[in-house]
């Protein structure tokens, strides 16, 4: 079968290019660091919650700079995150598990990378780190009933010096 | 038979095809529906529910572009919005695009076997099926207006469980998948016959295409028939107690990814068979053609899991399968990207196009069914270029459930096939008619204004992915939560105009082309058309390809190894805890 000499170029350049495109995404997860969310959050019952770390959820100290978030979406709210923003340090690292206590939900701090699905029965874990002090959006971002554009949040990361107040209430 | 009247006629006989010895005789000028009545009527009723469906379908299109937008949000309540986006979703990428296919497949297989449908009583068995499926689904989803019936279905295009939509909604896909095996099977039916009259003929390239795409479909419709005739109508009568939503989404999705390709494959067929002679040239190359439909049966199904990238619950290594094989998948494209565009160009040469870009100027841009055609080509590069950020693993932590992906695929089921389905019905609906086509100038004009709302709309929805903006939402807005979303190119406000002017040019557009259809439609017969329906021979011939892209069997046979590879651990462990485990609560919309 011949192939014309045009064809034999373009077929090598769409070669390289796919080539190129995998190569980004493994230099993310190799040289970044960036993992994707996957099977390590476990699984749950979503109808018994309360009896897991999900019964009182919220941020936790784990260590220095270091805190995991535990977070219920509900239709049609983020527990916490809907009536009371969730409050981090800034310079800190974060390890997200959220889970669903009926449907399918999203989880996405809008402006950053941190995006899952949040599906019941499943623990969505996500480790991030923020550096700065600032506010972001969260957003539920997959359809969930007729409320599911009333399911948003609040995320904001505090100055370092300013946290120790709320550190104790959570 | 008279003479050719001068009309279009007179561009398409002189394209200097002529001298290579293939002169027009005046039986290309007599409709496809002296032909084969029959089939042509099942053409003409896929076509009618298509383009019904592409109506309704459209005006829910515009009526979320006006709500989301927040230009205009007094058709319906915020609520509801849910309603209108599932009738939206489901009209358009399943009524829509099945019907027309199943015509368009019709089609292709009696012309280019020249046979008629090997049983015409199973196309009306198929027909009648897809039908019914398609009007209880219509049923529960509109039902969803009228709270006071107790039946709704608002759970959108994907009905991710556990979320339960009523069982008339389910039971309708299902009849409407079901149906579409049955079409299948009449094409396989005649398909047989005709290799029994000739056993040692290469099969027909537009049979080879609709046969390849139909194996496609069998494969990868076992995951969402498994998911609903299995699953979902027995949990939705009430017997079972709950289902995994994410086993449910696995499945879905091993359906999901795969059906685009069903929507793109008959696009490429008129692409790779019509599309060169419309711009006055011929096919480049025959094997070629036949090769990336292969590819796309053996990659299109183990490709789900990147829809599944920020899914909790399925292994990296899983989902890093699935990025390879998707970006494996680019390869059948940029090879068809490069095939339409030599062969269109073969054709401006034909017609007196010189110089590089030059023979640009040559082709017949006057012509809906050639500039639809190449318009859809060229917006779906674009979309390409987008499907592959959505394909990169964890680039799509930034774009997943973003209005970038309903800009993503605006481009590809929403202009490259909906855009080539409006195109290639100006010149294949006279031919099932028998009727020459009305409203000339506007059916001229349309495919240009839905190039032009279709940029406006999806840039803007890309940018607003970037942004944050998620999709699926009837007020994308903060109401709660006291942030905002900053453009990362350009602003809020104006990418918001921008899909509000677009999303209206779309549905005047799709008005344009419905007018034309009607008035078509509605006219007399004519004793001749203005169209022609012979497709010249490619430049380089099946002879030159080897045999064996023939063989489907063998194809379909290592498409299926793939498969398995890709989902037997994945799918053995999700249910390795319990087929329902683990569930959740059923939540009735």
């Amino acid at each position: 079968m011949e192939i014309h000499r045009f064809e034999r170029l373009w077929l090598a350049l769409s070669l390289l290019l796919i080539l190129g495109i995998t190569g980004t995404v493994v230099y993310g997860a190799t040289a970044e660091g960036i993992k994707m969310v996957d099977d390590s959050g476990g699984t749950i019952d979503a109808e018994n919650l309360q009896d897991t770390e999900f019964g009182d959820p919220g941020v936790r100290k784990v260590g220095e700079n270091r805190y995991d978030v535990y977070i219920v979406a509900h239709r049609f709210f983020f527990d916490p995150g809907t009536s009371q923003p969730i409050e981090i340090p800034a310079e800190s690292t974060v390890t997200f598990y959220v889970t669903s206590a009926d449907v399918v939900h999203g989880f996405q701090v809008a402006d950053t990378n941190v995006n899952t699905m949040v599906i019941p029965g499943q623990v969505a874990k996500l480790t991030v780190e923020f550096d700065n002090p600032d506010s972001y959006g969260i957003i539920c971002h997959e359809y969930c009933g007729s409320g599911h554009h009333s399911m948003e949040g609040e995320l904001d990361v505090v100055p370092k010096s300013e946290y120790n107040a709320t550190e104790a209430s959570a | 038979m008279s003479t050719p009247t001068a009309d279009e006629t007179v561009t398409e006989t002189t394209t200097g095809e002529t001298a290579a010895g293939h002169s027009y005789d005046a039986s290309d000028r007599l409709a496809y529906v002296e032909r084969f009545p029959d089939a042509a009527l099942i053409v003409r009723l896929c076509f009618l529910v298509a383009f019904g469906a592409l109506g309704l379908g459209g005006l829910f299109g515009v009526i979320q572009a006006l709500h989301r937008t927040g230009i205009y949000r007094g058709v319906v309540s915020s609520a509801d919005y849910y309603t209108v986006l599932t009738g939206h979703g489901v009209l358009l990428a399943l009524v829509f695009t099945t019907f027309f296919i199943a015509g368009l497949f019709t089609w292709a297989v009696t012309r280019s076997m020249d046979r008629p449908l090997s049983s015409i009583r199973l196309a009306w068995a198929w027909f009648a099926l897809m039908l019914l499926g398609t009007l209880m689904a219509a049923v529960a989803i509109v039902a969803g207006f009228f709270p006071s019936l107790g039946i709704s279905a608002d759970v959108l295009f994907t009905f991710y469980p556990p979320l339960q939509a009523h069982p008339l909604f389910y039971t309708g896909a299902a009849l409407i998948i079901v149906g579409s095996w049955l079409a299948g099977a009449n094409y396989f039916l005649t398909y047989r016959e005709w290799r029994q009259e000739n056993p040692d003929a290469r099969i027909p390239l537009q049979t080879f295409m609709v046969l390849t795409t139909m194996l496609l479909w069998y494969l990868s419709t076992i995951g969402v028939a498994i998911e609903v005739v299995v699953f979902l109508i027995p949990w939705s009568l009430g017997l079972f107690e709950q289902v995994d939503p994410l086993t449910m989404r696995t499945l879905f999705w091993y359906f999901g990814h795969p059906v685009v390709y069903f929507w793109l494959l008959p696009a490429y067929l008129v692409w790779y068979t019509v599309l060169p002679k419309l711009a006055g040239g011929r096919l480049f190359s025959d094997a070629l053609a036949r090769i990336v439909f292969v590819l796309f049966l053996l990659l299109s199904t183990p490709t789900g899991f990147h829809h599944q990238y920020i899914d909790p619950g399925i292994p990296e290594g899983f989902k890093t399968v699935a990025m390879t094989n998707t970006m494996m998948l680019l390869l059948p494209s940029l090879l068809t990207a490069f095939t339409v565009v030599a062969s269109i160009e073969h054709g401006a040469r034909q017609r007196g196009g010189e110089g590089r870009l030059g023979w640009l100027r040559s082709l017949p841009w006057e012509k809906p069914a050639f500039s639809g055609c190449a318009l859809a080509g060229l917006m779906f590069a674009a979309g390409g270029f987008s499907g592959m950020i959505n394909a990169g693993m964890n680039i799509n932590y930034l774009i997943h459930n973003t209005l970038w992906v309903p800009g993503h695929f605006h481009l590809t089921v929403g202009t490259a096939f909906a855009l080539t389905v409006m195109a290639i019905a100006y010149w294949l609906v006279p031919q099932i008619t028998g009727k020459r086509l009305r409203n000339r100038s506007l059916a001229a004009v349309q495919p240009y204004v839905w190039f032009g709302g279709m940029v406006l709309m999806s840039n803007a929805m890309h940018r607003a992915g970037l942004a944050g903006i998620p999709r699926r939402t009837a007020e994308p807005e903060y109401n709660v939560a006291d942030a905002s979303f900053t453009g990362v190119v350009g602003g809020y406000q104006e990418m918001r105009i921008q899909i509000a002017i677009g999303g209206v040019l779309l549905f005047v557009s799709l008005l344009l082309f419905l007018v034309v259809m009607v008035n078509t439609w509605r006219s007399e017969k004519s004793e001749q058309l203005r169209v022609d329906s012979r497709i010249p021979d490619p430049l380089s011939g099946p002879e030159h390809g080897p045999r064996v892209l023939d063989n489907l069997r063998l194809w379909i046979a290592i498409a299926i190894v793939l498969v398995l590879l890709t989902y037997a651990i994945p799918v053995g462990s999700l249910l390795a805890d319990g087929v329902f485990a683990p569930g959740g609560p059923t939540v009735p919309v």
